[in-house]
Parts: C-alpha cells; structure tokens; sequence
C-alpha cells in the first residue's frame, strides 16, 4: 500500500518596509533549503514573483508599516494566511524606519527633498504611483493580529528554521534564549 | 523556603539578596549587590506569603514561603520588561550596549518576542556636552542606578530622576542640564553601573563586536549568580 504525499504546506513571504535582511537570512539556511522546499510550497514571495497573496498556511512578514501599500498587503495577508509570523526587528518593532518616529513627517520630506542639496532639485516626489506614506512607521501587531514573533535583525537562519519546522511539525514553536536576539 | 527548598540568611539580607547567595536565582534589573534596593523596576516580583512584593525590598525572615519560578510571574515579569520595551526608544541593532544591557538580557532570558504594547516612541534628546561621556535619554529605563552611584560612591550628586508617572526623566545637576557643566568623570561608578546604553563611554563603539560580549555567552540568569556577593567560604 502506498502512503498518500503528504500535502506541502503553502508558505508567503513579503518585505514591507524592511531591506530584505530577514530575507536574506532565511536563504542563509543553506543546505536545509532542499528539505524545506520538500515540506513547503511557495505562494507570493520574492522568490516566486506571484503577486498576491492567496490563501496559505504561513505568512512570514519582514518590515513595519510606512505607507498606505504596506498596509494593504499586510492585511491581504492577514486575510489568507492562517498563521502570521513578524519576521525581525522592524516588523516587530518598526526598527530602523520607526526611527523618524519622534520627527514631523513634512519636515523630513522638506529637508531631504528641498533643504538638502544633493537630492533637491526634483522637489517632494508626488507621483500618483508612489504609495503615500504614514504620518508614523508602525509594527505590524499595531495593524493586524500577529500570531508569532521572530526577532532580531536580522534574525538567525537558526531561529527562523526552529520556528517554520515547529510549526510544520504541529508543535508551538519555542524559541531558546539563545535565538531570542534583538541585534 | 523558596519554591520549596529552604533557603538560608543573614540578619539583615532581603529575599533577593538571600537566594543569590544561596545560588538562587530571581530575575532582577535595578538592584545591584553594591546599592542600597531600590525597588522600582519589579522584576523581582515574587510571591512571599501569598502576597505579591519586591523581594529587593523584603526583608528575609525565618519562616517565610516565597515562589518565584511560577508561570504566573514569569508572565508578570515578561510584561514588565515589555513594557520598559515599549515605553523608551531601545533600537537594539544600532546601540552599543547590545549584548552587555541587562534590559536585552532579561528579555533574551524570559522569552520576550515583542513588546506587544503599542511603541511609545518618546520625543527624547542626547546629551554629547561631555568630552568623555555621552547620554541617550532613550534609553533609559529609570533604575536610579547611576543616582545612587552618583550619591553614594562618587559623592558627586550628578543624577537626578524629576517628574511623575509618563513625564518621570533622568535629569543632571547643573543650571544647563547638560553634563559637561558638571563635575561627572569617565571614572565615576555612576559610568559604570548603567544596566542599558544610556550612558556610554565615548570613542570604544564596538570596540568588542557583536556576538562576543557578556550577555552573548551566557544568560544573565548564570552570570547573576556569578556575580552575587556570597559569605566567606560559601561558593556558588
């Protein structure tokens, strides 16, 4: 008698506004990717191309939220993904972009983009095609509900195998003090 | 008795300082072996007698029942440190304290994933008016550690904390408010003892990378008890 293939689990992945670190620390798994491909199935990902989320098992989000497109493709992961998963400082806690936080956005736009010499000749960038951004950078759990949270920045390779097979393998994922880093 | 083990004490110690001793350990962040308690961060919220106190401030006792490592405080103290999290400005990868702060090794230790609250993101300045020292207000968390170094060792009453509640800040003993204008050297306890990147030495940035540093090779659950002060002939 033949065993039924187990179906893969579908996984999503998506940088908001974070600069692909996580990204680049998941591929840092190296050898384990072939194993990982044979338990899970891509859906929209950098690495697939697909443009919109459809429905998953796992939706892994590096990056906060900075302007109006981030939020909408958070919460179309929110909708299709069954289990939500903040990748990294940013998506945790704004991170890098959450440092202008404390500052007036119109002020920064003024200074980078007419007060500063290099950059201002074109004036504030305006067009209609540019997401607009928020008045603050917000972490994702801020927006929607996040079920589990990867930190670091960025985080292991380690830490983001420990959790996707945990949660593959139906065990709530338990990280060890070790992997909780925030640097 | 601590979660069910007796524990012995000196005349004079308090719960924390007693089960450090005893090779015990009880998370904790604003007391330090060398200060007198201070009692305001809480993490080392225990339950003695059924009530919940600071066993940095709780006298030890004969007879006393303390649980500490119960799940129910070991959330209370996750909450804790989110919220000190969640109520400064503590970017972890751009500061220099990373891997030494006490404040990242408690949250490493309890598991903290996320601040979970809503981020504060307070509006709070740096002071670079020292030739040798430099303070980021974002970054503290209000222990009174360097007030007391400052008051009790270095006799310099350099540091103060002002204000109430949400408004409560670290302020410096001078007309200008700026620690240039005070008597505050690079050698001064009150330098040394900051649990978090508040204040910081100038010129060593990174002079220890990332990965090598104290809280990197063992949790501050082991390096506390290493570090607490024990009775003549007792070793950990």
């Amino acid at each position: 008698m033949t065993v039924p293939a187990r179906p893969r689990v579908r996984l999503a992945t998506t940088s908001l506004a974070g600069c692909f670190g996580c990204h680049m620390s998941l591929l840092d798994i190296d050898e384990k990717l072939l194993p990982l491909l044979e338990l899970v199935e891509f859906d929209r990902s950098p690495l697939t191309d697909i443009k919109h989320c459809g429905p998953c098992d796992i939706g892994l989000i590096e990056g906060g939220v900075c302007n109006a497109e981030n939020v909408h493709v958070l919460r179309e992961f929110r909708a299709n993904c069954r289990v939500l998963i903040a990748l990294g400082a940013c998506a945790i806690t704004g991170g890098l972009p959450a440092q202008r936080n404390h500052l007036d956005l119109g002020l920064c736009l003024q200074e980078v983009y007419l007060t500063e010499p290099s950059l201002s000749r074109g004036g504030i960038p305006n067009d209609p095609e540019l997401p607009l951004p928020l008045d603050k950078v917000h972490p994702l759990h801020e927006i929607v509900r996040v079920d589990y949270y990867i930190p670091g920045c960025p985080p292991s390779a380690e830490a983001i195998w420990q959790v996707l097979t945990d949660l593959i393998a139906g065990r709530l994922p338990q990280l060890p003090e070790r992997l909780v880093r925030y640097d | 008795m601590l979660d069910g083990a007796p524990v012995p004490f000196e005349p004079g110690q308090t719960v924390l300082q007693a089960a450090l001793a005893a090779d015990r350990y009880i998370p904790h962040l604003c007391y330090h072996p060398e200060f007198r308690p201070h009692g305001s961060c809480k993490l080392c919220t225990a339950s003695v007698g059924g009530r919940l106190v600071a066993t940095c401030t709780t006298p030890a006792e004969a007879g006393l029942v303390v649980d500490s490592e119960t799940p129910q405080l070991r959330d209370v103290r996750r909450t804790l440190v989110q919220m000190l999290f969640a109520e400064g400005n503590h970017f972890c990868p751009s500061c220099e304290k990373s891997g030494n702060c006490q404040l990242q090794a408690q949250g490493s230790d309890l598991g903290v994933t996320t601040a979970g609250f809503r981020h504060l993101y307070p509006d709070r300045p740096i002071d670079a008016s020292h030739p040798d020292a430099w303070i980021d207000f974002n970054r503290c968390v209000l222990c009174e550690l360097c007030v007391r170094a400052s008051d009790e060792v270095d006799g310099k009453h350099v540091f103060a904390l002002a204000g109430r509640g949400l408004t409560k800040h670290l302020i410096v003993n001078a007309p200008s408010n700026r620690l240039g204008d005070t008597t505050f050297a690079a050698s001064d306890e009150a330098m040394q003892v900051c649990p978090v990147g508040a204040i910081l030495p100038k010129r060593v940035g990174f002079a220890v990378p990332i990965g090598s540093r104290r809280y990197d090779q063992r949790p501050v659950s082991a390096q506390a008890l290493d570090d607490a002060p024990r009775p003549a002939g007792r070793s950990p």
